[in-house]
């Protein structure tokens, strides 16, 4: 009698919840009509770029004939966007990075009426993938010479590229007055005025080790040596603005020693001491947390910390750094995106909730929270896409869309579980043969409903490309106080998704202009305190993977919404408030001297 | 794995003697040193390559296994179970299973358990009670729960660690002949996959490179009460093991190891008992009179 009874339970335990699982999930999910979806989630998304004049396809790089045996996981890189006002005409502009030899980026200018036009041949920034040079993996803007006006980075696996801004009517060409390395396989960038001179820095993470040329190589030793704890990745480079136009190498003076792979980074202020901190986001590795201290000598330099704030100890595929005050605490989470494959692999990705306010811990809660499983994640970016107080959060994600019917998944797995002298060599691998690696997977946008838990709405909502997405940035193209959404896909067509929002639903801007502090007002923080509620968000450069959200800062209110006050703490410290600014417009604000 | 805690439980008298300390110690009679040994693993594991999930799943599992098996002996067979075999599952689904979630842990351990008390035959249980949990898991789970495959950094010493502490344990009981032919069979046969496939040999190697199988093959595959007896039986069954393992990854099914074991090695273990009680039946039947 005993044993029948454990027997039943022991076949319940065994059925039960995969029958109950397979009931709460069932997979198939339903597209709403727009206006369904606006009065259900309070948005609805409408892909446009066609209709804006949008027609950009990214093509992928080229690579050695030795790596022919893997090309599609080698060249899975190099789609990025990028949103500037370059000409100041206060609408929204994008760039976008190309990768095949000869290719160019493109510059699009926004006309005002809903459309774009491309500038970049125009204006001297769209040949930037000449044989020999490298391929274009992302860019990254701000005013380094503080003329008003955004320059640009271009980082390449090559020789990365500045340009200045000349005054909205061209760019010119300093790579080299600039003293910039003359070649990092990067995997990211960002400007941040680490030592509060006044001007932004720049930090590059490089992703291959610099002496690896992926279209003429020397030897197929070049890949990682493990897949979680591999540290024979790019150095990264820490340069120091001096305020000439020149850039010097203080990467070991400010204790940055680090190879791991790198493929994000966002710098922004999170134990709230004024000084920018780096979050970096490595592939085959843990993330690091690097913290902005004295050093002692009257300069700043970093420390690692990522084991003990917590981001550092468990090893993933971290490709993504996004910061968002999720619950309106006054705190940064950040997003790292990793990789998901039922049956395979499931890192899960992480959002690292703050600890203690004030403090450098942080827990992941992506699985409590609802946003841990993405698939082979990639570019993510926190944003109020339905005005209702709380920051969402959109994902794009999918690796290599070949042979929908077959798939690599089997021999990755065989592979990288090896030792390191096989893992590392190219020649190893097994030939992908055109099949799909996590390919034609759905996008995410999950909706934070501010009380611990986003609700996955992608479909209803309307983004429903299943492309290799990349780069994801967040603006409002059409100064309506929505935030749009733009997409970059390796070897697809970049989207860009009209945001439809209910109208009801309040918004404020603010569009920051630094005097004693750097112009582009990077490191900058804004809390906005309305209807008791307060949330905090800061002026950041690279956001997300490969890409960069629109620099003025959008926060959405809710219905019926009174702001009572607005906080910005500038970099150098000081301190401006607005009592009662007006809602429902862009707020543009100089720093008083 | 937690075949550790029944390795302790076979009896060897020559192995034993008594007035030695250090044999005591090794001796299949000291039911303490499997989970001390493989505690040491993971602690190496964790401390070295953060080789867990997370500290609190492994503990999770660990609880749930040891509650049940109370619970289940108890309830069961009348009497309070000793706790080493649950203990070694519960480590065991710590360090095999991968999953961002808490719950993979406690179910994966409450069936590992349950199988014990419930999959039986003539007084036997027939699967390992790791390996029938794990593959539950990753076949009806998996999108939640994915195997250990790439942890330990790729590197060879942590594995130098697992062979050290694995010879000790299956050394004391006389079983490398199990873990040689598994070895052996699976390169042969991995260099036949490369031939049919057309796949590098060194990629149809690398999984044996990797700490996973270390434990594999040290651990769960030598599981004295799930393995056949007999020396030459259990070689059959090992060299099997990986015949098995390498259709399921002709098909290219990622868990191939777990799910071949978990078809051989009952397949096996039913037919070594009915074969055994056939020999006793036989032994004990009186001559025929002529």
């Amino acid at each position: 009698m005993k044993r029948i009874l454990l027997s039943v339970c022991f076949v319940g335990l065994l059925a039960g919840p995969a029958l109950y699982l397979r009931h709460v999930h069932p997979g198939d999910i339903v597209s709403l009509e727009q206006q369904q979806a606006i009065d259900r989630y309070g948005l609805s998304l409408v892909e446009s770029a066609a209709a804006a004049g949008v027609n950009f396809v990214h093509t992928k790089p080229q690579v050695d004939a030795k790596l022919s045996n893997i090309e599609a996981q080698i060249a899975s890189m190099g789609a990025s966007v990028s949103i500037v006002d370059f000409d100041r005409d206060g609408w929204n502009d994008f760039y976008v990075t190309n990768s095949a030899p000869g290719s160019f980026n493109h510059l699009y200018r926004n006309r005002g009426d809903g459309t774009f036009e491309d500038v970049a041949v125009a204006l001297g920034v769209a040949d930037l993938n000449q044989p020999g040079t490298g391929t274009c993996t992302g860019a990254v803007w701000a005013d380094y010479d503080n003329d008003g006006y955004e320059d640009l980075l271009v980082y390449k696996w090559g020789r990365p590229e500045l340009f200045h801004n000349d005054h909205g009517r061209g760019f010119t060409r300093v790579t080299e007055q600039a003293g910039l390395p003359a070649w990092i396989n990067a995997g990211t960038a960002t400007w941040f005025d680490y030592d509060h001179d006044g001007l932004v820095d720049l930090f590059i993470g490089g992703y291959w080790p610099d002496d690896v040329r992926l279209d003429n190589l020397t030897t197929t030793r070049i890949m990682p040596e493990s897949f979680e704890y591999a540290n024979n990745g790019g150095r990264k480079y820490v340069l120091r603005n001096l305020g000439n136009g020149k850039f010097a190498d203080v990467t070991r003076e400010v204790g940055i020693t680090s190879t791991r792979w790198t493929l994000a980074v966002v710098a922004a202020d999170f134990n709230n001491d004024g000084w920018p901190d780096l979050f970096v986001a490595n592939d085959y590795g843990s993330s690091e947390l690097y913290q902005n201290e004295p050093d002692g000598k009257g300069g700043r330099r970093f420390r690692e910390v990522g084991l003990a704030a917590g981001v550092g100890r468990s090893p993933k595929s971290g490709m993504n750094a996004s910061i968002g005050d999720v619950l309106n605490t006054g705190a940064f989470s950040i997003y790292q995106s990793n990789i998901s494959e039922e049956g395979v692999l499931v890192q899960g990705n992480n959002l690292w909730m703050p600890a203690a306010p004030g403090e450098l811990r942080f827990t992941n809660m992506a699985s409590a929270m609802g946003v841990e499983l993405g698939g082979w994640s990639f570019g993510a970016q926190f944003g109020d896409l339905n005005n209702d107080g709380f920051t969402d959060l959109y994902l794009v994600n999918g690796y290599i869309s070949g042979n929908a019917r077959s798939n690599y998944w089997y021999d990755f797995s065989e592979i990288t579980g090896g030792h390191k002298s096989i893992i590392s060599d190219a020649k190893n691998w097994p030939a992908m043969n055109g099949r799909s690696l996590a390919g034609y997977q759905r996008k995410h946008f999950w909706l934070n409903a501010g009380d611990g838990h986003f609700t996955e709405v992608a479909q209803a909502v309307g983004a429903t490309d299943t492309y290799d997405g990349r780069a994801v940035a967040l603006a409002d193209f059409q100064n309506r106080g929505v935030l749009d959404v733009i997409v970059a896909n390796q070897g697809g067509p970049l989207l860009l998704y009209r945001n439809h929002v209910n109208p009801k639903r309040d918004w404020i801007e603010f569009e920051l202009e630094g005097s004693t502090t750097n112009r582009s007002a990077i490191g900058a923080q804004v809390r906005v305190r309305w209807n008791g509620q307060e949330q905090l968000q800061e002026v950041v450069a690279a956001s997300g993977y490969c890409a960069e959200n629109q620099r003025r800062l959008h926060f959405g209110l809710g219905e019926k919404a009174s702001v009572e006050s607005i906080v910005i703490r500038w970099p150098s410290g000081r301190e401006q408030v607005l009592k009662s600014p007006a809602v429902n417009r862009l707020h543009h604000i100089k720093e008083n001297p | 794995m937690n075949v550790l805690s029944d390795q302790a439980a076979v009896r060897s008298a020559a192995v034993t003697d008594p007035t030695s300390p250090w044999r005591r110690f090794l001796s299949p009679d000291n039911r303490f040193l499997p989970p001390l040994l493989i505690t040491c693993i993971l602690l190496v594991g964790q401390v070295t390559f953060g080789m867990l999930e997370s500290w609190s799943r492994t503990f999770l599992a660990i609880a749930v296994s040891i509650a049940l098996e109370l619970l289940l002996g108890r309830w069961m067979t009348g009497k309070w179970p000793h706790l080493a075999s649950a203990y070694i599952s519960g480590i065991s689904i710590g360090i095999l299973v991968r999953s961002p979630f808490f719950w993979p842990y406690a179910l994966c351990a409450a069936l590992s358990i349950m199988s014990k008390y419930v999959l039986r035959w003539r007084g036997a249980h027939l699967w390992n009670p790791s390996n029938f949990g794990v593959s539950v898991m990753f076949f009806l789970y998996p999108a939640a729960a994915a195997s250990l495959s790439i942890q330990w950094g790729n590197t060879l010493w942590p594995m130098a660690v697992i062979w050290c502490l694995g010879a000790v344990i299956v050394g004391r009981l006389k079983r490398f002949h199990i873990c040689a032919t598994y070895v052996v069979s699976f390169l042969l046969l991995s260099w036949l996959r490369s031939e049919i496939t057309g796949k590098p040999w060194l990629a149809s190697v690398a999984p044996l490179t990797g700490p996973m199988y270390q434990l594999f093959v040290f651990f769960m595959i030598t599981d004295p009460k799930t393995t056949v007896s007999g020396r030459k039986g259990q070689c059959i069954v090992a060299a099997l093991v990986a015949v098995v393992e390498m259709l399921f990854r002709l098909g290219e099914e990622v868990h191939a190891p777990y799910y071949a074991l978990f078809l051989v090695g009952p397949a096996a273990r039913t037919l070594d008992l009915a074969f055994t009680r056939a020999k006793i039946v036989r032994q004990e039947s009186p001559p025929a009179v002529p």
